[in-house]
């Protein structure tokens, strides 16, 4: 009885499902989507017309100007001081992190101060400061602390305005980059450090080899930032008669009275400078994602 | 007069291979007190598996055994040297961190999560050690790493990084580089406790392998089958203390304490 009432049971199991039409998916509209889209689209037109028709962008004039001597020798200088105060600026923090991170309360109290101290004085002040630094000390001097000199030099001639202004972005710099680095190095897992020690790798080596290379991946976005807020912070050096890139560009518009032009060309080299930095960045960042997943 | 004597294969036998002695070693967390006094000996050439409920203080006795924890009392000795410390009349001076490191050099020890580098390959784990700590050459640490590689079944994977490993090799290839620095004395921490289990098997395989080769060894572990089949010395711990220890036929099939007994009767 039941063979024979139970063979039609899995045949209609095996048969195609639906016999009927194929079913089509219908996905759901955004009607609204399409009117931003096109308010924007119509702004973004609108934007770019006036940059082309709007005589008061003078792009001839920005043309004749972008790469003029003293506008590529005021970038060059933009370079130098974003350079050299990235470098001394990371050379400092990276000691003030491994201060902060140390086990004597003396050493880390003094970076603390020195962090809290910096990032609380706004950067033009601290150049300033730096600009009048023969005003505080005539002479700085090499010998015993408190005791005789053996070597001294007039701070005038010492501290140009060129090597203030390095000093005044170094030492502000230093402070935000001492936070990065201290991140980056809590960030690696402290198993690595015991792994380390375990093996009897040098405390140096620790340092150099296992340590930092796994800390860049989260200190690099950060300094990145950093290297371009510099980069344009360098700036706010102009109020020192500097000749970088804003102030040889003031210069120029103060005597030929074409002040958006020139401004347009020193916004160009900022972005276009800024955008190199962003790739190198891509790739230094591909370089220490070695090993990892993500 | 006696050295002349010495037969060399004997000597270089007790130089790879290291004796510990544990003496009233004391070490508190806070209020917490992990370690209440623990002697413990262990013979070269010896394996010696410590077993213990979580929070039993094996995994820091055994860090404190190559100074990844200072001890708050107590002298721990490797091969008849004090570890951590230079002992002068009653004096206890704490070593300089490089001779700790050296010190470490001739202390293998595997970690529960590997802790491999993961931005090194595996050859480059596994050689950094031998060229930092030992100044070897380069190349013959190379050479030495995929020897070492072969010996733990990986010959393949050493120009692979750690992620690209399932755990068990992970573990197989952190075994291997603490077997670069020639150790005598071989530390396991829960070596299998983080792996899935089917790749408990293959890293217990190459532990055995080592067990076999006369290299002294402590393995702290929840691998009873494990400390059956290799142990010299199996050590129960509760509450930081060791409550009995030995054989692992006398320990384990008949244990003298209710501790040990209740223990047992629930990982069996």
């Amino acid at each position: 009885m039941s063979l024979t009432s139970d063979p039609p049971v899995t045949r209609a199991v095996e048969k195609e499902p639906v016999a009927g039409p194929e079913l089509v998916v219908v996905p759901v509209r955004h009607p609204w989507r399409w009117v931003a889209v096109a308010v924007t689209a119509v702004l973004l037109v609108q934007f770019v017309h006036g940059l082309v028709t709007n005589p008061g962008w003078e792009w001839d004039v920005f043309a004749a100007f972008f790469t003029t001597e003293t506008v590529l020798r005021a970038v060059w200088v933009t370079l130098q001081l974003t350079f050299h105060g990235t470098a001394l600026g990371f050379a400092i923090g990276i000691v003030l992190a491994f201060m902060r991170l140390s086990a004597s309360p003396f050493l880390r109290s003094v970076a603390f101060g020195y962090i809290w101290a910096f990032r609380s004085i706004p950067l033009i002040v601290q150049l300033l400061f730096w600009f009048n630094l023969a005003y505080l000390y005539k002479e700085l001097s090499i010998g015993i602390p408190f005791g005789p000199s053996f070597l001294s030099f007039d701070t005038t001639g010492l501290v140009g305005e060129m090597s203030a202004a390095v000093l005044g972005l170094a030492l502000h710099q230093a402070a935000y980059a001492a936070e990065i680095v201290r991140g980056g190095v809590l960030a690696v897992d402290e198993g690595q450090v015991q792994a380390a020690a375990s093996l009897g790798i040098p405390r140096l080596r620790q340092v150099r080899r296992i340590v930092l290379p796994q800390a860049m991946r989260s200190i690099l976005p950060n300094a990145a930032n950093e290297i371009i807020s510099l980069f344009k912070g360098t700036s706010i050096v102009s109020v020192m008669a500097i000749g970088e890139l804003f102030y040889q560009v003031q210069v120029v518009y103060g005597r030929n009275g074409r002040v958006v032009p020139l401004l347009m060309v020193a916004t160009a080299w900022y972005v276009l400078l800024t955008t190199a930095l962003s790739v190198v960045q891509h790739y230094v960042e591909r370089h220490y994602a070695k090993g990892s997943v993500r | 007069m006696s050295s002349v004597t010495v037969d060399p294969a004997a000597e270089a036998q007790a130089a790879t291979t290291a004796k510990v002695e544990i003496r009233a070693v004391h070490k508190t967390f806070g209020p917490l007190h992990v370690l209440r006094g623990i002697d413990l000996d262990v013979r070269a050439g010896e394996v010696t598996v410590v077993l213990g409920p979580s929070g039993s203080g094996k995994s820091t006795l055994l860090r404190t055994i190559n100074h990844l924890e200072k001890v708050d009392s107590g002298t721990v000795s490797v091969d008849g040297t004090l570890v951590g410390y230079r002992r002068s009349g009653n004096k206890l001076y704490e070593l300089r961190e490089r001779d700790i490191l050296k010190q470490r050099t001739r202390i293998g020890f595997v970690f529960q999560n590997f802790h491999l580098f993961p931005h090194l390959t595996v050859l480059e784990n596994i050689v950094e050690a031998p060229v930092s700590a030992l100044k070897r050459p380069r190349k013959e640490a190379e050479a030495a790493a995929r020897t070492l590689l072969e010996r733990v079944g990986l010959a393949d994977k050493a120009e692979a990084y750690p992620k690209q490993l399932s755990g068990g090799q992970q573990q197989r290839v952190a075994i291997a580089r603490a077997l670069a620095l020639e150790p005598g004395l071989l530390l396991f921490d829960e070596p299998t406790s983080a792996l899935d289990p089917e790749l408990v098997g293959e890293v217990l395989d190459v532990i055995k392998d080592l067990a076999a080769s006369g290299t002294t060894m402590i393995v702290v572990t929840h691998e009873i089958g494990f400390a059956r089949e290799v142990a010299d010395t199996v050590v129960f711990m509760d509450e930081g203390r060791i409550v009995e220890q030995g054989p692992p036929a006398e320990v384990l099939d008949s244990p003298r304490h209710e501790r040990t007994r209740a223990f047992l009767s629930k990982v069996l």
